[in-house]
């Protein structure tokens, strides 16, 4: 297994040099312009200017090894001396974004809170939600419990955030009256300090409705996996060997079944994991939640390559990794797959 | 204020003054506590030279300010400068040469020194830089050199007589910068100096406290700003991001924030929300203007390459003024603005509909929908239905045309209502509908571009900054046509070519005079009208809302909405 | 699976040749209740849609201003949109596409996912290349890659077949390229369990040719992830086609399908909320039919549980 992912990870990395290449071709290849959302006051002179500031005279090629050599060595570089202050920055200039002309790995760490707090917890809080409702849906097939888990779960996967996300507001925000216990604020104040219990209560306060719409998305999606996988396994010969031994119930559905269905869930979480750092893009814009989901969806518009481009890399990183992870977890319940 | 309402237009001192008194809304800085604003598009820097987009203008001019700017009737108005400065008070020469402009005594940064001249000159080289890629350098068009005569006076010269000299450091386009905080980002160093382009020092009413890029600008009062007693508000959170339903509601339903920004959604919902008795919704009309653009050559994809050029001939039937009328004739502009616009717009029939001295009366009957005169106009020049399929011929050719615009409700809603009133009169329309970014993107890789143009009929808002349409109606210049040689850049859409309009822009360039000009200006509004190759919709003005408990908001599409928020107050 | 003359090796009740295993399918899926009242609805829907508008034969596209606006009367017994356009109409033409491209983008997506999922927990020396490629896919950002694919493809697909066929294609290929990377990392982690497990070594041990071994054991086994992620693929897939189109990079505007109207309507939900209601119980019900039918063909393909 360490071989294996040693040599997993040492693949990892000619992998993910030619996603970004493909990543950035795609990007360069995309219409649009980084001069789109300008007034149309501006004239096309004073366009092609900014286009020039921003570096688009170079070649493509010149512009992707600029990019790979600024994400892998001055990035790394500049935090790490920044954190350690052993050595000054290098020379070399550091990832500029086209829209803010800022940074973008700081406009990158500025956001990841938000997202990994409310993204994050909302995933969690589905995980936890839909691990049990699987399990019992399964183990009490077509009871009242799985037909209304199931009628919830569906209802709940084919309604777009963009619909439940109003509909929480309009509930919660509009029609709940503003001294009500239930009220809960539509937008999300990011320059909000915890410092006290005051605070931290509206902390808790204005993540309630985007965590309850993203959870819903993710508890729908995962008890369904949870639930199938389950079902499959409970017919199977080795759960009435482990029922005739007189194993109890509970260790008979919890132990031997549980860990038998959890390959296809583990890949489902797994995968989903990585898209927290990816944000919840309809959801963030909605509540607006300014995250990393909203940082991409606006550079995407505004055309801002080294912004989409970052973000897409990373994201791409914890792909590979997490993906790379859930196989070291399939060995680890099923000591039978075996990869060497 | 005393001195500024003193050098103020006659009547913007009558509409001024009494109001700001009368409220009895005077005290010290800042007794008002926080103000909230919510722009849906979030401003992604603080320096408008960098980013030329609304957002960011807007947010700016909070801190940064120019020599003048432009209140709610489109009046110039001095600003930092001390007046206006005009041939009559020999502020201009005599030649139209040069603007010399006096600054206001005693005016300081944010950091307590002193606002200059030296200033005005920096700001001149910063935007005209090479290799800093500035935003707003058609400001400085024809500039010749800033100069600082001594510490408040500044004199600006062009290389040829500018009839209108109101552009470099006027309007919140251009505002002022400190010198001293972005002497080292000249040039391709701009965008190295993150903290001045987030933060940066002015003159205004307020103060950067934290930026968040695209996110959220906490502003705190400018403890030096020059007027006592302003700004009312001790400090300002603008927030960014979401959609304008939700910007709307925050503010007419919710009253979490006190104003929002650019709310051009349905105007039933509008109103609805507008009923739940927590703010107000306010409009300022400017230049802004929905038209079609009737393409004059032909798109068709048979001719590669030469689609939409000039070599690739003249389109087969839209080039026929009288299918255009017809085409015109055929739409209910009122219906429009009633579906789409509600207060935030009017039916009109100019391409300039403003400022009032310019715009002509001469095309007013398209504000009535006349079908029947559509048909009998077309049936009259022999364009009928020759086969019976419900679709016109012309020479052959079915009138069937397809009608692009960006993707935005209102827009899509216009399409449909469009579609059927041709179909009414026998033309036939395919709709589609692309990205604001690729199709405002200008990309020349892309064909659904709007200035490539391939397709017969699109629809778009454009205007003009300032209240001088100079520049903007030489956009219909024969030589503006976007071509494969110029990478598809050029602003004559449509591809019109008139010599005789040519003659007039180079008339206009050299008429001073406001009369004078208004003439030739509206001969050219006339002259693109009775052509028929654009057709103007909607005169839009921007929509905003703020609550009720706001006082002070007089919006204005000429300059920064927020143009005078140093007067905003809290009313009990 | 076609082959009529396979089932005699491993069926245990090979004494009734004459009958088909299908129909024995059959009969497992009529047994189940959900099963049958999903079909049941799903078909409906089919003929509602498909049929309707052959009695309902108002234009989706009319407007009829002075009609904007209205709840639901006689004349419009769904009501109208903001220009006056019948929603029962728009519904019914809205479903077409919506069911069509749920269906078929569903469809690819499961048969690519499927297909790359097994290949790579089967065959071990493909798995890395194959996996890494579902990386690659997982990681390009969703968007530029549809722009892209619009603007290379959709002129020559309208060219080709039509501008509505040719739509239609770039709408399903898009969806389901994108889309069938979960399906197939979920099939494979399937597999590579299977392929360890004790029928699978017996079957081999016989000399069962992979071909045949995929077909005949691993994949009716790694039924039940397939039939989930296929009713998650279609409610993904009928979102993803109004996101689509809102961004214009789908159908023309003015072209109803389900999640277009559930958008377009979001606005007005506190004024019109049957306009919501509408195409959100269409999507949910259609998606919680297509549910059913899944767990009912699951349990039918279910050889321990049909023998039962």
């Amino acid at each position: 297994m360490l071989t294996y992912t040693i040599r997993r990870l040492m693949t990892a990395i000619p992998t993910l040099i030619f996603i970004s290449l493909i990543i950035f071709l795609l990007l360069d290849m995309a219409p649009g312009d980084p001069t789109a959302q300008l007034p149309l006051t501006i004239p096309p002179e004073v366009r092609e200017q900014i286009r020039q500031s921003l570096g688009l005279g170079e070649p493509v090629h010149i512009r992707y090894l600029l990019w790979l050599k600024q994400m892998v060595w001055s990035e790394p570089m500049f935090y790490l001396s920044q954190s350690t202050g052993w050595f000054d920055p290098p020379e070399v200039a550091r990832l500029i974004s086209w829209q803010t002309r800022a940074p973008v790995m700081d406009t990158i760490f500025e956001r990841l809170p938000q997202t990994i707090k409310v993204v994050g917890l909302a995933y969690i809080v589905g995980v936890l939600i839909a691990l049990p409702i699987g399990i019992i849906s399964a183990y009490r097939q077509y009871s009242v419990f799985d037909q209304a888990g199931t009628f919830v779960s569906m209802i709940g996967f084919s309604i777009p955030p963009f619909f439940s996300g109003v509909l929480m507001i309009i509930l919660f925000t509009v029609m709940m009256p503003n001294d009500s216990f239930f009220w809960f604020p539509s937008i999300y104040d990011t320059t909000l300090v915890v410092d006290s219990w005051e605070t931290f209560g509206k902390q808790v306060r204005q993540m309630v409705l985007p965590v309850m719409v993203l959870a819903l998305q993710t508890t729908a999606q995962i008890s369904r996996f949870m639930r199938a996988s389950m079902l499959d396994n409970l017919n199977q010969d080795y759960v009435r060997t482990a029922r005739a031994k007189g194993m109890t119930e509970s260790v008979v559905v919890l132990k031997h079944v549980l860990r038998n269905s959890m390959i296809p869930v583990i890949t489902v979480i797994a995968l989903g994991i990585p898209s927290i750092f990816g944000g919840a893009i309809i959801t963030e814009q909605i509540f607006k939640v300014n995250g990393i989901g909203q940082f991409l969806i606006v550079s995407i518009q505004a055309s801002d390559v080294p912004s989409v481009q970052t973000l897409t890399f990373i994201f791409a990183v914890l792909i590979v990794l997490f993906n790379l992870i859930a196989d070291i977890l399939y060995g680890i319940l099923d000591p039978r797959i075996r990869y060497d | 204020m005393k001195l500024r309402t003193a050098l103020m237009g006659a009547t913007a001192a009558v509409a001024f003054a009494p109001m700001a008194f009368a409220d009895g809304h005077e005290g010290e800085r800042g007794r008002d506590g926080q103000l909230n604003i919510i722009y849906w598009q979030a401003p992604s820097t603080l320096n408008p030279y960098l980013s030329g987009g609304t957002k960011e203008v807007e947010s700016a001019s909070l801190i940064l300010e120019s020599l003048g700017r432009f209140d709610n009737d489109g009046q110039l108005l001095p600003w930092l400068a001390a007046d206006i400065p005009t041939v009559e008070n020999g502020g201009i020469s005599e030649d139209l040469t040069s603007i010399t402009w006096t600054l206001q005594e005693g005016i300081m940064w944010s950091d307590g020194t002193a606002l200059t001249a030296a200033d005005a000159v920096f700001t001149w080289q910063y935007c005209t830089a090479e290799g800093g890629g500035c935003a707003q350098a058609s400001y400085f068009d024809g500039v010749s050199s800033v100069e600082a005569i001594d510490d408040l006076t500044i004199k600006i010269t062009f290389d040829a007589p500018k009839p209108f000299p109101y552009t470099a450091l006027v309007g919140a386009e251009s505002p002022i910068i400190q010198a001293a905080q972005f002497a080292d980002c000249l040039g391709a160093a701009a965008p190295t100096c993150v903290d001045a382009n987030f933060g940066p020092i002015g003159t205004g009413p307020f103060v950067v406290d934290d930026f968040k890029a695209n996110d959220v600008i906490q502003f705190s009062a400018n403890e030096n700003y020059r007027v006592a007693g302003q700004p009312a508000f001790s400090s300002v959170v603008f927030k960014g991001g979401g959609d304008a339903a939700s910007a709307a509601r925050s503010v007419l339903e919710t009253g979490e924030f006190d104003y929002a920004w650019n709310l051009q959604i349905d105007p039933t919902v509008l109103a609805d929300m507008e009923s739940a008795g927590l703010g107000t919704v306010v409009t300022a009309f400017g230049t802004s203007v929905e038209r079609l653009h009737l393409n004059q050559t032909n798109p068709s994809a048979d001719l590669g390459d030469l689609r939409a050029t000039a070599e690739g001939g003249a389109h087969p039937f839209l080039t026929n003024p009288v299918i255009g009328q017809a085409m015109s004739m055929a739409i209910d502009r009122e219906l429009l603005v009633e579906i789409g616009y509600g207060a935030g717009g009017q039916a009109t029939c100019n391409v300039l509909p403003a400022p009032a001295v310019y715009a002509s009366t001469a095309n007013d009957a398209c504000l009535t929908q006349d079908i029947a005169g559509a048909i009998a106009l077309l049936d009259g020049a022999g364009i009928v239905d020759s086969d019976g399929d419900g679709i016109r011929e012309y020479e052959g050719t079915p009138l069937t045309v397809l009608y692009q615009t960006s993707t935005n409700a209102v827009r899509q809603d216009t399409q449909a209502l469009v579609k059927q009133w041709w179909s009414e009169i026998g033309v036939n329309a395919e709709l589609r509908n692309i990205d604001a970014s690729v199709f405002f993107g200008g990309d020349p890789a892309s064909p659904d571009t709007f200035q490539k143009f391939f397709a017969d009929v699109e629809m778009y808002t454009n205007n003009f900054a300032g209240v001088d349409p100079e520049a903007y109606m030489a956009n219909w210049a024969c030589k503006e046509w976007p071509s494969p040689e110029s990478q598809w850049q050029g602003s004559n859409m449509q591809r019109f070519c008139d010599p005789a309009y040519d003659a007039l822009i180079d008339e206009l360039a050299t008429t001073a005079g406001i009369d004078a000009r208004a003439e030739i200006v509206k001969q050219m509004n006339d002259m693109l009208m009775q052509s028929y190759t654009i057709i103007p919709l909607i005169h839009r003005g921007g929509v905003s809302a703020h609550a009720n408990t706001l006082g002070g908001v007089k919006i204005s599409d000429w300059d920064s909405e927020l143009w005078n928020i140093a007067e905003w107050y809290r009313t009990e | 699976m076609t082959d009529a003359t396979a089932p005699k090796g491993d069926d245990t009740r090979a004494d009734a040749p004459a009958r088909n295993q299908w129909w024995d399918v059959w009969d497992q899926f009529k047994t189940h209740k959900g099963a049958m009242f999903g079909a049941a609805f799903f078909i409906i829907v089919i003929l509602a849609v498909y049929l309707g508008p052959y009695f309902w034969t108002i234009d989706p596209t009319y407007i009829d201003i002075r009609a904007r606006n209205s709840g639901p009367t006689l004349a419009h017994p769904f009501g109208t949109d903001q220009l006056g356009r019948d929603m029962l109409a728009r519904m019914m033409a809205g479903g077409q596409t919506s069911i069509s491209v749920g269906l078929t983008a569903m469809a690819l997506a499961l048969i690519l996912g499927t297909l790359v999922g097994v290949l790579a927990g089967y065959f071990k020396r493909i798995d890395g290349l194959l996996m890494r490629t579902t990386d690659l896919f997982l990681a390009l950002p969703l968007l530029p890659l549809l722009l892209v694919m619009v603007m290379l493809f959709r002129q020559p697909l309208s060219a080709s077949f039509g501008p509505e066929t040719g739509i239609f294609i770039l709408i399903v290929v898009a969806i389901g390229i994108t889309s069938w990377m979960p399906t197939a990392r979920i099939v494979r982690g399937d597999v590579l369990a299977l392929k360890e497990r004790e029928f699978v070594l017996a079957a081999r041990s016989i000399g069962t040719r992979p071909g045949k071994m995929i077909l005949r054991h691993i994949l009716p086994n790694v039924m039940s992830p397939i039939m989930v992620s296929a009713t998650l693929g279609i409610a993904t897939a009928i979102i993803t086609e109004s996101a689509l189109s809102f961004l214009g990079l789908g159908f023309p505007p003015d072209f109803p399908t389900w999640g277009r109207l559930l958008f377009d309507a979001t606005d007005f939900m506190q004024q019109h909320p049957e306009r919501v209601m509408w195409p959100g119980l269409a999507i949910s019900l259609t998606v919680l039919s297509v549910n059913y039918m899944g767990d009912g063909l699951r349990d039918a393909l279910d050889p321990r549980i049909r023998g039962l």
